[in-house]
């Protein structure tokens, strides 16, 4: 057995009066989890402590919360981990409180419909079929569903989205749950509206390039379905099998990057801002959506140059490696985007040679696979978004 | 120690103290810093969100140039975001052969090939676990006594803790704190300890973006830190070249948050002046908003 202090952040909205922490001793062996030291104070100590939970076997996705600051599943973590967790542990006090980003209802339990479900019910949940539907069963290629069961692992939890820290400063993105959510449909060769669902993802000033891409949700979610890499796997088929050019400059900037390094080796920094607003040549500066956008940072590119951050030099010509390397290096992009098929490597399927025996050979993910016939994919006869633009 | 170092695209761009810091600060910790400068850029996730194969292949050729590298202990990175990229490829390379051979077959064109099991450090990490803090202690002249210190790690360098390999015996995720500590400066904690700078949407959702780094930016103000540090060039941007936009965006305009590149830090207390450390270079000035008189500058230099 082992003490530890569970401190509890206690908050009724009803009551009008602001939020407290409590502090509960209990007496749990190490191996014990948090939501068993939860409910114990609850049934021994205080009645009055609100938690949702059920199955107590990480998989119902019930009793989210934040444990020392960090989001997961109260039956999903043991004590002694608990209390260790966080730059400021101090290995016997467990910091329990209700997960981020939700209005909290009371004590532990955060209103899900208002935030959660919202978004997922905002991605469309369901399948919709492609006409004609077959007699009996699709036939699925199993290459094609093996690749959307890391999406399938989702049980809703909500712990990616507590402490997604775009939707920190942004509330409407769509968010990391929904967004795995939505690769689950977009990535089933069954599903007829592939297009119109990332087309719908791109445009929204809130949708996939709304991401900051800080794994937050990765380490987050208890279930290893690493939302975020669902949400690059999202933007990949939206910018390179459809070429869905969207209003948030999305596709333009991945565009101006990639063809930048194809270029230079190194990034020209000044040339990425308005590349990625007025499109993909050095003529985007002129574009009037760059024209705007490089007035409002008018004011920061000068004390920039004021403070000999950058010469004028190096702004307007920027650096690049040696020629024998950059042609090495436009070698390697020749090589690899001449291919018609994506080579895709997911450890969540493979797996690790190193400790794992059960490895499995890298899957080519592409759209356009065989046995995938009806999938838009990239067309061999249709230059890929870096060849397309040769440096400026 | 000899290290292969690659400094990073924007560190020789728009954050050009953090490089010239980086080179001042070496030869007073005994690393010898063979410049990777035939590598290219690591691709900052935005490669690899294009084409995978295509990311992992241009850092293989990486790798390998830095394995070419004679008598290096290991790779040394000064970019968070370089870091994680890096991490990612080399954990897909070293966790499947096929996949390695796979791009090994498009180096090979260059004659050059990506051996399994490369050690690549983040300059923090080499700090702790190749110089060590008792080491680092003893090299300090003008500790940073009185000076209150926001550490600011970015993403990369502490998430995804699995492939970054943060475990009990290595909280890297602790190390920065470690290191002011060590400097003799004093940690302020703060809420934007390990929270994303906003950098990577700033030309998506430049709002969403700027509003992340006034948050932290104020934030740390308010739980009176002196200045930031960040081990990340692109932090430092949205930190300190965009903080005179991003204190708008929150509506803060008493802002004035000077942030340190961490060879800059590391540099001060070692005994270089702020300018040896192009400190003069950077939009909020530490030089002229934080009182130097009571900490560190304006304390003598023991002889």
């Amino acid at each position: 057995m082992a003490e530890y202090t569970l401190k509890l952040r206690r908050y009724d909205p009803q009551s009008g009066e602001a939020p407290y922490y409590e502090e509960y001793r209990v007496d749990l062996e190490p191996h014990r989890s948090v939501l068993e030291a939860i409910l114990m104070v609850k049934n021994e100590q205080d009645g009055s402590v609100g938690i949702r939970c059920s199955c107590r076997a990480a998989i119902c996705g019930s009793c989210g919360v934040r444990i020392n600051g960090r989001p997961g599943l109260a039956c999903h973590t043991h004590l002694d981990k608990a209390a260790n967790t966080g730059v400021n542990s101090d290995g016997t006090t467990i910091l329990v409180e209700p997960m981020g980003n939700m209005p909290v209802i009371k004590d532990l339990i955060v209103d899900m419909d208002a935030v959660h479900w919202k978004k997922i019910q905002r991605v469309t949940p369901w399948l919709i079929n492609k006409e004609p539907v077959p007699e009996r069963e699709y036939i699925v290629p199993h290459e094609n569903m093996v690749d959307v069961t890391q999406s399938m692992a989702c049980i809703q939890c909500g712990a990616c989205v507590s402490d997604c820290l775009s939707m920190e400063v942004d509330p409407l993105f769509v968010g990391p749950a929904a967004s795995a959510k939505a690769y689950r449909f977009v990535g089933d060769p069954r599903d007829a509206e592939q297009f119109e669902r990332l087309k719908d993802l791109a445009e929204d000033p809130h949708g996939i390039f709304d991401c900051t891409h800080c794994f937050t949700c990765i380490d987050a979610c208890p279930k290893g379905v690493a939302p975020m890499s669902q949400i690059m796997r999202l933007r990949r088929i939206t910018t390179n099998d459809h070429h869905i050019v969207d209003r948030n400059n999305g596709e333009r900037h991945e565009r101006a990057f990639t063809s930048l390094i194809r270029g230079y080796g190194l990034l020209h920094e000044a040339e990425l801002l308005p590349r990625s607003y007025g499109g993909d040549s050095w003529f985007g500066k002129f574009h009037p959506a760059a024209g705007q956008e490089l007035l409002s940072s008018l004011p920061v590119v000068v004390k920039g140059l004021m403070r000999g951050k950058m010469s004028p030099k190096l702004a307007l010509l920027g650096h690049r490696i040696p020629s024998r390397d950059l042609k090495a290096v436009q070698a390697i992009f020749e090589t690899v985007e001449s291919k018609d098929r994506r080579y895709e490597l997911n450890l969540y399927i493979t797996g690790y040679e190193d400790g794992d025996e059960d490895v499995g050979v890298p899957a080519a993910v592409a759209a356009g696979d065989d046995g995938m016939p009806s999938a838009p994919g990239p067309d061999p006869h249709q230059p890929t978004s870096a060849s397309e633009s040769e440096s400026a | 120690m000899k290290v292969a170092y690659w400094p990073g695209c924007v560190s020789r761009g728009f954050t050009p103290e953090l490089h010239g810091s980086m080179a001042a600060v070496a030869p007073l910790l005994d690393i010898e810093l063979v410049e990777l400068d035939r590598a290219c850029c690591s691709g900052a996730g935005v490669i690899a969100e294009h084409s995978q194969e295509l990311a992992d292949t241009l850092n293989a050729r990486t790798f390998a140039l830095a394995q070419a590298v004679q008598g290096a202990d290991l790779m040394m990175n000064i970019c968070s975001t370089c870091q994680g990229a890096h991490g990612e490829s080399q954990e897909r390379l070293d966790a499947n052969t096929e996949y390695r051979d796979h791009v090994n077959g498009t180096l090979a064109a260059e004659g050059l090939s990506y051996e399994k099991g490369l050690t690549n450090k983040n300059f923090l990490w080499l700090l702790v676990e190749e110089i060590g803090l008792e080491n680092l202690k003893k090299k300090v002249k003008r500790p940073l006594t009185n000076l209150k210190v926001g550490p600011f790690y970015g993403c990369y360098i502490v998430r995804p803790t699995d492939r970054l390999g943060i475990d009990d015996e290595h909280p890297r995720d602790a190390y920065l704190h470690w290191v002011i500590e060590a400097l003799g400066g004093t940690v302020i904690d703060y809420a934007g300890i390990h929270k994303c700078c906003g950098f990577p949407i700033v030309t998506m959702n430049k709002q969403a973006s700027l509003k992340q780094a006034g948050t932290h930016l104020a934030d740390a103000q308010d739980a009176e830190a002196d200045c930031l540090v960040v081990p990340c060039p692109l932090c430092h941007l949205n930190l300190d070249l965009q903080q005179p936009v991003a204190k708008k965006a929150v509506g803060r305009d008493d802002l004035a948050m000077p942030v340190l590149h961490l060879p800059q830090l590391v540099g001060l207390a070692l005994g270089l002046e702020p300018k040896q450390l192009g400190m003069n270079k950077h939009v909020v000035k530490p030089t002229s908003v934080i009182d130097w008189s009571a900490a560190v500058v304006g304390a003598p230099v023991p002889a």
